[in-house]
């Protein structure tokens, strides 16, 4: 937990570590305990499976299986809910919102990594929060603000209320990982007479790159998923999938369900193509922590 | 959690050398570099919540600075949120945080498919809980393949009622809830020292003896925490009492309820006032488990909390 970029081993160091080893006794709870997470699984793995058939499917009336399989409902829902207007949206509040938290936040990690001075633990603290406190609590006196100055219902509204829990986000990620870094590296380039400019592009920046790349890419997968907040600032022309897939479901007018399981089909596979991207450099549990708790003692 | 209180109990000597460091180099324009970043949180995350703070003493229906407060305690329709809250919030976190236990002590050595187990359990957070309640509402409807299965073998002879009520938003709370949990949970009792429980066994400590007196006072900090997090995930559920609850009903939350007011009835004062007392009853819940927490064992070796 020190270093939150550190991968996991590998399955397959695992297991070679794990095979000279003496098998444990067989114990009866620990079958029952697998037995139930095997349980878990199987109705976690229908449940996003009967969205995906039931998407595919032309009529499904009880049964097992609907009563035959066409894709018209991707070519309906696709029209029916303006989906590639939602795609472009999605895709330009979630590169904004990760341009600009590893912006702000970057540099006031590196401050908080390299430096001591009064009032830094409040900093911490207040950088903490926002993870930290349930988004719909702070959210609407956010898009009360927002609405308030003429911001909510636009992109701009959209991208300021996701930054506000990416930048501690970014921050509690990098901290540490700067931390790590050795202080001597910048003090040895400082003594070969490199500029304050130069540390940063050309000693700072290369090392920086992986932790960033991490931060940049929990940032991503937790924008594109954050529903809080950009359904109370989004208005018609700045939903993200993960809203429009939730008005589809609760906004009124007579819907066919299969369309809104073609979205949410088409929500599920772009979010598991960004995790598979996402676990090639982060490891399962950074994708979950809210930050308040990694990186600490 | 240790921010908070650190200032306060700062040892003279580490005073001492900050004053030094403090006289040799200033407080210098590397500083500045937290500008954005702190002009950020303010104007974004302080001021909307000291002006919804704000706007919460100005009710628009009159009836003085605390109008909206007495309106919520006095409607037993709002003030009643709290308690469905509570009841979904709770149960839930503590159900994940137990479910949790056995199964990250079964995973906390080197064991075969761990990566997998922990990769899998990541995608229903990805997901989010729109998704789970979508999915919900076609596996455990009344034709759902959970029901047929269940009436096939005979299980059952009426399909169970498990959305558009409690159930269902306890299921979703766990299906997005139990993952998160195991996770945090697993991280914790990987950092207890696997030393310690083969001493107690050298010892002559049997597994349930050991499991009890070394794995879990080492692990009950972290466990705190895995429960504090889940509780602030559960307590905050919007989407999920919206679309599988029953949210004019048994599920009527209080985010639910902070949300009608201030967007459906454009009563934003309204809708702040209920934010601000969700926002104290999650503080008065945290402080109480977090009290609970200093009276439990913190050393070196384990907890990681």
């Amino acid at each position: 937990m020190s270093t939150p970029t550190r991968e996991l081993p590998s399955a397959a160091s695992d297991a070679a570590k794990a095979g000279p080893r003496p098998r444990r006794r067989v114990r009866i709870w620990a079958v029952v305990v697998w037995f139930l997470l095997a349980f878990f699984f199987v109705n976690l793995i229908a449940l996003v499976a009967s969205v995906v058939v039931d998407s595919f499917g032309k009529t499904w009336f009880g049964g097992w299986l609907p009563s035959g399989f066409t894709t018209r409902w991707y070519s309906q829902a696709w029209t029916e809910f303006g989906l590639s207007h939602v795609l472009i949206v999605t895709a330009e509040v979630a590169i904004i919102v990760v341009v600009l938290s590893v912006l702000i936040g970057v540099p006031a990690s590196y401050v908080l990594a390299r430096r001591t001075f009064p009032g830094k633990k409040f900093l911490l603290l207040l950088f903490v929060l926002p993870i930290l406190v349930p988004p719909i609590t702070y959210g609407i006196p956010l898009a009360t603000v927002l609405y308030k100055v003429n911001l909510a219902g636009s992109l701009t509204g959209v991208i300021l209320a996701n930054l506000v829990p990416s930048v501690p986000f970014v921050i509690l990620t990098m901290t540490p990982f700067i931390e790590q870094i050795d202080p001597k590296i910048e003090a040895a380039a400082r003594m070969c007479g490199a500029k304050t400019s130069a540390v940063f592009t050309r000693i700072l920046g290369p090392l920086l790159i992986p932790g960033m790349l991490a931060a940049s890419i929990l940032v991503l997968v937790r924008t594109v998923g954050m529903f809080e907040l950009t359904f109370l600032t989004a208005g018609p022309d700045s939903t993200t999938l993960v809203v429009a897939l939730y008005n589809s479901v609760f906004g009124a007018g007579i819907r066919a369900n299969q369309s809104v399981d073609a979205m949410a089909t088409i929500y599920t596979g772009s979010m598991l193509v960004l995790l598979v991207i996402a676990l090639r450099f982060v490891n399962p549990t950074q994708l979950v922590a809210r930050g308040g708790d990694t990186g600490k003692e | 959690m240790s921010t908070a209180t650190a200032p306060a109990v700062r040892p003279p000597s580490n005073q001492s050398s900050l004053r030094h460091r403090l006289a040799e180099r200033g407080v210098d324009r590397t500083l500045w570099l937290l500008l954005p970043a702190v002009a950020f949180i303010v104007l974004l995350f302080m001021y909307p919540f000291l002006y919804g703070l704000g706007l919460s003493f100005q009710p628009s229906h009159g009836g003085g600075i605390f109008g909206n407060y007495a309106a919520f305690f006095s409607d037993p329709y709002l003030r009643n949120t709290i308690w469905k809250t509570l009841g979904l919030g709770l149960p839930a976190a503590l159900f994940n945080v137990i479910a949790s236990i056995p199964i990250a002590y079964l995973m906390r050595g080197k064991v075969r498919g761990k990566r997998l187990l922990t990769t899998l359990l990541v995608v229903p957070i990805t997901l989010g809980t729109v998704l789970t309640a979508q999915g919900l509402i076609m596996y455990a409807g009344p034709t759902g393949w959970l029901n047929t299965v269940l009436l096939d073998l005979g299980i059952i002879d009426e399909p169970l009622t498990l959305i558009h009520n409690w159930i269902g938003v306890f299921l979703s709370l766990i299906i997005t809830g139990f993952p998160f949990a195991f996770l945090l949970t697993l991280s914790y009792i990987s950092g207890i020292d696997p030393a310690l429980d083969k001493a107690a066994a050298t010892l002559g400590a049997g597994p349930m003896q050991r499991f009890r007196t070394i794995t879990m006072p080492l692990l009950a900090p972290g466990l705190v925490i895995t429960f504090t997090l889940s509780f602030v995930l559960a307590f905050s559920v919007f989407p999920s009492a919206q679309l599988v609850g029953d949210p004019t009903g048994s599920t009527r939350v209080m985010s639910i309820a902070a949300y009608d007011a201030a967007f459906q009835q454009f009563d934003f004062p309204m809708g702040s006032t209920m934010a601000m007392i969700m926002a104290v009853v999650m503080l008065v819940v945290i402080g109480l488990v977090m009290l609970w927490r200093t009276t439990l064992y913190r050393g070196a070796t384990g907890g990681k909390g």
